[in-house]
């Protein structure tokens, strides 16, 4: 394939990957940012969001004949407010009766990994199923080569993307707009704050902190599963889908500073897009072997992250 | 550890019928069971299947031989793992209705190894050491082969897999490792090139999973390839964990004429499913090993670009027009339907050109131990040798797949391959291999290696 189609496609690949890690990290980063909490169970909320959203698209079709675009749009909002349900009360039943300590929480999200993991193994299976696109037509991309006769159009063998990739990128950034209007312009998004500055004087102008902290635990496993929602037509659902996530994501957590939602953000772009050039032109293992060096430059260098405050 | 009975287990020959439900054994009179042995005895002579067997003795014990299954439950393999056990388990349950092995019931013992090479060989030991297993049996992906099978040559357990790896015949392995219930890579792909290069075109490129068995892949066809006048123009290995695959497909060069694809993995169907995408409607001819798409459903949407491409099936996965009385019994008795889905559910896709192997494995297991008139870990070293004396296997109820010769010098197995078309999302079978086509020179002679 020539530089520029192949450039052009290893820019949209890597937008993709981009998108998703985005909604994906952006969760890590809130529930670091405002509960100090490493959570290893990461990327099993990714899983489970493209777990049920399985589960909606083929019990939707399955028992009432639901086309896949409905079916598909029921699953964007039922499966990452069910996977937000689950955090949420994981958060109850152990987060909060450890007191959010830093260690302690490491330790018990290792737990909750294997918990989720493995129950979805024991229901749901070990196969990768497929969830079916809402749309997705191939739409062929042209280029421009110099013939005898000047410059003309051409469709190179293998240059296109699909509308449902396009979709995802477009659907990624729109949901991380709502995410910082939610944030900063909400209430909830002030009272997630207020607790995050000052627990006590919080606790103390009559917030329920403890509800605060379960909602912002379910809040950052929502927006997991929502990538994976997202990118389960693509991709496909299966019990051992988080790892990679969740090693992603942190990097760029720690790239962007830790708990800066805006800066979690840009890093995921530069990652993603860097894995999609680096993949296409290289090769995978190449581009995480990138990533990781790049997380230690930046431990090294700037411990705080790249847009994270030094005190955080 | 073996208890002296007077007892033993009821006893079928006859023409095989493929009975899922287990007999429990102990429960005939003794008349009744030295009657079937003598006629087990007798008909096991007609049929010519041990040779020279004089002695076909009674049991000496009734307590169970056990099995150590090294199933892939969790991990990459995972769904192997469940056709894998599923058909064990039938072939268990079919060779206990007919009397188990020396007149004493077969039992499975199942561990799993989540497709780990590292936790394979603790699997390896715990039959050993914990389980007391009489050998162990089941392997299929080939870095767990290749990490196992060295504890099992120490620990001197007769370990028989079911993985397609070129590692037996290779000489890699050692003298307790065997494969005699399935076909290796390397007599597949030699089978397959003369095809590929006659029928699809002679410049090929190949996208292979990145570990051993894609290695053989490439390695063998390759040579292969090159023998038929064609030629391997680019090799694209993909880790077998790779979960998105676009970026990899723009390395394919724009010559290619043949896309020769083998993958393993969670995420065989996004790999296909992709590759439709990417080629659009321009793509050349496609040729992959129905490892690619194992246990996936072939009507799966975005797969339609599949249609009239070939595969490679180690057994036919729908049931073919001139399908034969053992394969249909054979389907009955794992519960398959004719499309080779799960009869309980016709999303549950098998792993039908592999699991055929579990069966046809258990069944040499069997007729090695009575060959040798097995009794205990004590004869393991008999075992391996009255399966290393083993030659032609015909097709019949033990091997449904087909007719096979076992080597017992590389410890591999040889059998027919298949080629079939997709047409209207089904397999149709459009060339079916001799075993000749898949001899290749011996590389090794494990039976001159100390047992």
């Amino acid at each position: 394939m020539e530089f520029g189609p192949h450039l052009i496609l290893a820019l949209l690949e890597g937008s993709v990957t981009a998108a998703v890690l985005a909604l994906t990290a952006a969760g890590l980063a809130i529930v670091f940012g405002m509960l100090r909490v490493v959570n290893v169970a990461h990327g099993e909320f990714f899983m489970l969001g493209a777990v049920f959203a399985w589960f909606v698209t083929s019990g939707l079709s399955e028992l009432a004949n639901v086309p896949p675009a409905p079916a598909f749009l029921c699953a964007l909002i039922v499966a990452p407010i069910a996977t937000g349900a689950v955090a949420a009360l994981a958060d109850r039943l152990v987060l909060s009766r450890i007191g959010y300590d830093p260690e302690r929480t490491i330790v018990a999200t290792i737990g909750l990994l294997y918990v989720l993991q493995q129950l979805t193994l024991m229901t749901y299976g070990p196969e990768a199923r497929p969830v079916e696109a809402p749309f997705n037509t191939r739409i062929a991309l042209p280029w421009f080569e110099q013939g005898s006769d000047g410059w003309a159009l051409y469709w190179p063998w293998g240059f296109g993307t699909t509308s449902y990739k396009l979709f995802v990128i477009g659907a990624a950034a729109g949901l991380l707009i709502i995410l910082w209007l939610l944030l900063r312009h909400t209430r909830l998004g002030l009272v997630m704050r207020a607790t995050q500055q000052d627990r006590d004087m919080a606790s103390a102008f009559g917030i329920r902190v403890n509800r605060v902290y379960a909602m912002v635990f379910g809040l950052g496993a929502a927006l997991a599963a929502l990538g994976a929602v997202l990118v389960v037509p693509i991709q496909q659902a299966h019990y051992l889908m988080g790892g990679d996530p969740l090693l992603m994501s942190f990097i760029v957590v720690i790239i962007g500073g830790l708990g800066s939602v805006a800066g979690t953000v840009v890093a995921a772009i530069m990652i993603g897009l860097a894995d999609g050039v680096v993949s296409v032109f290289f090769s995978a293992t190449l581009a995480k072997i990138i990533a990781t060096i790049a997380v230690a430059l930046v431990l090294v260098f700037r411990p705080h992250g790249l847009f994270g405050r030094r005190s955080a | 550890m073996v208890q002296p009975t007077s007892k033993s287990s009821d006893s079928s020959q006859g023409p095989a019928t493929a009975d899922t439900q287990a007999t429990t054994p102990g429960s005939v009179s003794r008349r009744g069971a030295l009657k079937t042995l003598v006629l087990g005895a007798s008909s096991l002579a007609a049929t010519g299947t041990l040779p020279g067997l004089g002695g076909y003795v009674q049991a000496q014990s009734a307590a169970p031989i056990r099995i150590g299954f090294q199933v892939h439950r969790t991990g990459i393999g995972a769904a192997y793992g469940r056709w894998y056990d599923r058909t064990s388990r039938a072939a268990v349950a079919k060779i206990n209705a007919e009397g188990g092995i020396n007149g004493r019931p077969v039992e499975l013992i199942a561990e799993d190894d989540g497709t780990d090479p590292k936790r394979g060989a603790e699997v390896v030991e715990k039959f050993v050491n914990r389980h007391h297993c009489d050998v162990g049996f089941g392997t299929l992906f080939s870095h767990v082969v290749i990490g196992s099978s060295p504890r099992a040559g120490e620990l001197k357990l007769p370990y028989f897999v079911v993985s397609e790896g070129h590692h037996v015949a290779s000489g890699k392995l050692n003298r307790y490792t065997l494969q005699p219930g399935i076909t290796d890579v390397r007599s597949q792909v030699q089978a397959m090139a003369p095809f590929v290069s006659s029928t699809l075109g002679k410049k090929v490129t190949m996208l292979y999973s990145d570990f051993a068995f894609g290695h053989d892949h490439r390695d063998f066809f390759t040579d292969a390839i090159a023998a038929q006048g064609g030629e391997v123009i680019a090799t694209i290995p993909i880790p077998p964990t790779e979960t998105a695959f676009t970026k990899y497909f723009p390395k394919i060069p724009r010559s290619t004429e043949v896309i020769y694809h083998v993958l393993v993995g969670p995420a065989v169907l996004t790999f296909v499913k992709e590759m439709g995408e990417f080629f659009g409607p321009s793509s050349p001819a496609i040729f992959g090993f129905i490892d690619s798409l194992e246990a996936v459903d072939i009507a799966s949407p975005g797969l339609e670009f599949l249609e009239g491409s070939h595969f490679w099936e180690g057994h036919p996965r729908y049931a073919q027009a001139d399908q034969s009385e053992y394969d249909k019994a054979y389907r009955k008795a794992v519960g398959v339907d004719e499309n080779g889905a799960s009869v309980s559910d016709s999303r549950d896709v098998s792993t039908y050109a592999h699991m055929f192997g579990c069966w046809e494995t258990l069944h040499v297991i069997k007729a090695g131990m009575q060959a040798c008139d097995y009794q205990g870990p004590a004869d393991r070293a008999k075992l391996v040798e009255a399966v290393e004396s083993i030659d032609k296997m015909p097709h019949s109820m033990e091997h449904p797949q087909g007719a096979k010769i076992f080597n017992g010098k590389t410890h591999q197995v040889f059998g027919h391959q298949y080629i079939s078309k997709v047409e209207q999302s089904r397999l149709n079978l459009v060339h079916t291999t001799s075993i000749e086509d898949t001899f290749y020179p011996d590389e090794v002679d494990y039976t001159t290696r100390t047992l």
